[in-house]
């Protein structure tokens, strides 16, 4: 075999074509078994649900600066409108939210941001989309799974939405539901025995367990089955390595939340307890179950799920951007095999370190001690994988596309979540921190600059894949700019906030807590700094407008791209923009490794992994750099 | 387009697909009945003395739906085997044979076992009543022998009206076998055999009850767990009988005659599942049924 062909011409005429037969538009675009549609459909409706989701934490934060106000946007009474019996009604009474709502909100944002945006943007979508080009396969191994995954996917975010819309309003118990107060949530007289909010939280939940177990088999087995010759674990791209982990920690670590979900749906509907303890006293009243359950037993199956789901949704991150660094500072990644090796470590600890979450539920100072252990430990291979990116800039003559300014910002931003998490892994600091700003500061750090930093970089980046076009380089450098500025505002503030004792769950940002929220920080009350930090989350907002112009005008109208527009050395860049339905036109073969930029003595500084180490015949198609 | 080695193995990994998918996919069901089987961990340790019932599930009953499970996980590796051999219609008999075992149990689970339950009845009585009832709890008895204390009364409720009339002020129950002898040293242990309901009837009344339901998963943490996990386990059942069904269409055996290695994978792929869910029930008969 020699190296794949591939047109010179961006525009080739099998570009939507299997060779075989058409497709009809619904089989095409819609129910699409190709990885390629798959991983889009993934993409546009993550990022849909990540902009929703970031919608919730905006109208938060109204009622978080101006407690109680009548929301208003420019002027313009928005609350007043979100009151319409048509949408919240009662929940936004007189454009001012209700408690329970304020509640629904944050529970709902967390759900959304961590199952609906999140997962399916940097596992779901890049992994369908990137991880078969780049491991050189015709598609997934199971192509109807991965769009049944899909729909089930979507399936769950439907039931979520429209829990909304129940009578009382969608889940309000926090995204971790914890029983006994989500085993009592919408309960009673005027809530529907199924269709309310903590019931339809579960049931979508179930649904999105579902898929993640479908595409995390498909991702694992088309990993170990349909890499390309010459394609050895050790020349796999990094990105494929995080994927492959991540899709193990999906795969064993969901369902014991499953078992969860299904055990708190017994205690709502068949009236079991499950969670629920002994005399238990609801409203002045016993509550009338068995009782015998056990709260904490919820917390341990949750947090077995949601310790590995933090990895999940930063591991597809960090291998983003491994890509994106090597392929910008011109130069190997530094440390590939530590970074293969600490990853693995990574997702084996991910499964010991859950109860670190429960330091305060008086579980027991020995098993604190044994996940305060742990969780210092995993901090070590976090700590490599970070350094061998930073290390990875050192000499490397960077250039600073759109992705690599995402790219490198992410570095810091990651570490500094990294960093602070590190005093909560301590015991008797998490006593104090516990449920204040700083957790929120903390993790959102990890999240926010951190994973959605990277997916704006893999988007940028795959982007000229995808479509076949580049995305605008002044638009996503103004994007880069508002964002970086507006994240910090948002987040680093929280830090000062949360070390003052101001508690996450405040409904009134902190007004009926005055003792706490009006210590001055930085010349700023508690109070005073919610101000900063709203205004700063809607620019944030305002800083997105230029990508999602950005995203929809390249589409059609973005500059053409090469196959291979940022002289990358992985096979996806092997195969043509886009690529077609079996994505190669002939199978490629695998010489090297994934990072052979700048080899002393090479024609040019990268070396494709299809590349032959002989030197190649004239008159076949090679992947030299290629003239757009 | 054609995705390879759907059927053949790769040689480098010596697997095909479906086998590696089938073994994740199991992996995962690890997890999910691991969580539940933790969950009936919690709730026993953290029972109270006398909350954890023993000798509820009818023993024979159970043990018989053991011994067909494990039955139907032999003649579904003969079945695979036959297709190995290609000897079509020995593997539709056995694969046949598989089917009526998973309906057997489904339907021994569905129609006898869980309506008995739903149709037994158990009251918690109160602290502070428990010495009222001693006749029916033996709860002397039992502290001289160092056993825990038994605290419910069980059997058949005779006025079912009971349940949901605030007006009527008793049970009257049916008393269980170890209800109306519960000083006797045979009702110490749980009996192998079942044995229905007494003649001999206690009224007890409702101010002295602690809690009481029909035995539904609502009951106690035991039943809870033993519902939820044994109904769980048995869509997993329904679910291998309808994927066996689907073999035994006339589409499989349009694939037989096509690529009969095909059919064969897929036979061997459900086959590890149905291990797998003859695997759990061999952790739920004695957690449940024994223990």
């Amino acid at each position: 075999m020699g190296t794949p062909t591939t047109s010179t011409h961006a525009e080739h005429g099998h570009a939507h074509d299997d060779h075989h037969h058409e497709l009809g538009f619904w089989q095409k675009y819609i129910f699409s078994t190709d990885h390629k549609v798959i991983g889009i459909q993934y993409g546009l409706t993550g990022l849909l649900f990540l902009l929703f989701g970031f919608g919730l934490m905006m109208m938060m934060r109204w009622q978080l600066a101006y407690p109680n106000q009548p929301m208003t946007l420019l002027g313009f009474p928005i609350g007043k409108l979100l009151a319409s019996p048509w949408i919240f009604g009662d929940q936004m009474r007189g454009g001012v939210m209700t408690p329970d709502f304020y509640n629904s909100l944050g529970a709902m944002h967390g759900t959304i941001m961590v199952f609906l945006g999140i997962v399916p943007t940097a596992f779901a979508a890049f992994g369908n989309f990137v991880v078969p080009l780049q491991i050189g396969a015709p598609d997934m191994t199971f192509p109807k799974i991965n769009m049944a995954s899909y729909w089930a996917f979507f399936l769950g975010g439907l039931l979520m939405l429209v829990s909304f819309f129940c009578p009382g309003g969608a889940a309000k118990s926090g995204w971790t539901s914890y029983s006994p107060l989500a085993g009592i949530a919408d309960t009673g007289a005027n809530f529907h025995p199924v269709f309310n909010g903590q019931t339809m939280w579960i049931l979508g939940m179930v649904f999105l367990i579902t898929s993640s177990l479908l595409g995390s088999v498909n991702f694992i087995t088309t990993i170990i089955q349909l890499r390309a010759p010459g394609l050895t674990w050790m020349r796999l791209p990094f990105f494929v390595w995080a994927q492959l982990v991540t899709s193990f920690l999906l795969l064993l670590a969901f369902p014991p939340l499953e078992a969860a979900g299904v055990m708190q749906l017994m205690d709502r509907v068949a009236g079991t307890s499950f969670f629920m303890p002994t005399g238990l006293v609801v409203n002045g009243h016993l509550w009338h179950t068995s009782g015998g359950g056990s709260p904490l037993l919820w917390q341990h199956l949750f947090w077995f799920l949601a310790h590995p789901e933090v990895y999940v949704l930063i591991l597809p991150g960090i291998g983003i951007i491994a890509e994106v660094v090597a392929n910008n500072t011109r130069k190997p990644i530094w440390g590939y095999k530590a970074m293969v090796m600490a990853i693995l470590v990574l997702g084996f600890l991910s499964f010991i370190v859950w109860a670190h979450h429960m330091y305060l539920t008086g579980m027991g100072a020995t098993i604190s001690a044994f996940f305060q252990t742990t969780t210092i430990i995993i901090s070590i291979p976090s700590v490599i994988l970070l350094t061998a990116l930073m290390i990875s800039l050192w000499g490397g003559s960077i250039r600073f596309t759109v992705p690599m300014l995402f790219a490198t910002a992410f570095m810091p931003e990651f570490g500094i979540g990294g960093l602070t998490g590190i005093p909560l892994a301590f015991n008797a600091v998490d006593l104090y921190l516990h449920d204040t700003y700083y957790i929120i500061a903390h993790f959102h750090y990890i999240v926010a600059p951190g994973t959605i930093f990277a997916i704006f970089a893999g988007v940028y980046y795959w982007f000229p894949k995808a479509t076949g076009r580049m995305m605008n380089e002044t638009l996503g450098r103004i994007h880069f700019v508002g964002s970086i500025i507006f994240i910090n505002g948002v987040f680093l503030p929280m830090f000062l906030q949360g070390m003052l004792g101001m508690h996450r769950r405040w409904y009134d940002g902190g007004m009926a807590y005055n003792e706490i929220s009006n210590r001055v920080v930085f010349g700023m009350s508690g109070l005073e700094w919610n101000h900063v930090i709203s205004w700063s989350a809607w620019f944030l907002g305002i800083a997105q407008i230029p990508f999602i112009f950005n995203f929809f005008w390249s589409i059609w109208h973005g500059k053409k791209a090469s196959i291979n527009p940022w002289d990358a050395t992985t096979l996806e860049w092997a195969a043509p923009s886009p690529p077609p339905h079996g994505n190669f036109e002939h199978p490629p073969t695998v010489y090297r490794g994934p990072y052979e930029y700048s080899v002393p003595g090479a024609a040019s500084d990268f070396t494709p992994q299809c590349q032959a180490d002989a030197p190649v015949a004239h008159n076949e198609p090679t992947m030299q750099p290629l003239t757009a | 387009m054609e995705i390879p080695y759907t059927i053949s193995a790769r040689p480098d990994t010596g697997l095909w697909n479906a086998k590696i998918g089938i073994w994740l996919f199991l992996a995962s069901e690890v997890m999910l009945f691991g969580g539940l089987f933790s969950g009936y961990v919690f709730l026993r340790l953290g029972a109270a003395p006398g909350f954890w019932p023993h000798g509820l599930l009818n023993v024979p009953v159970g043990t018989m739906n053991t011994a067909i499970l494990i039955a139907s996980s032999v003649t579904v590796v003969f079945a695979w085997a036959s297709l190995k051999m290609r000897q079509f219609n020995r593997y539709r008999i056995y694969m046949a044979i598989t089917i009526l075992c998973g309906i057997i149990f489904l339907a021994v689970k569905l129609a006898y076992e869980w309506p008995q339950k739903f149709d037994h009845f158990g009251a918690y009585i109160k602290p502070a009543a428990l010495e009222k009832y001693e006749a029916f709890l033996g709860n002397k008895h039992l502290t001289a022998e160092g056993l825990p204390p038994r605290i419910e009364i069980t059997g058949h409720l005779h006025n079912r009206e009971a349940l949901t009339d605030s007006k009527i002020a008793d049970y009257e129950i049916a008393v269980d076998p170890v209800n109306e002898n519960p000083d006797s040293k045979e009702n110490d242990r749980p009996h192998f055999w079942h044995k229905g309901p007494t003649e001999k009837i206690a009224t007890v009344a409702k101010q002295d009850v602690e809690y009481a339901s029909m035995f539904l998963p609502r009951h106690s943490s035991y039943l809870a767990v033993y519902f939820t996990i044994t109904g769980l386990h048995g869509l997993h059942v329904l679910a291998g009988v309808l994927v066996f069904c689907y073999y035994m269409l006339p589409v499989s055996t349009a694939l037989y005659r096509q690529n009969p290695e095909h059919l064969a994978n897929r036979v061997e792929v459900a086959g590890l599942f149905w291990h797998f869910v003859d695997l759990v029930w061999i952790f739920v008969f004695p957690i449940f049924y024994l223990l």
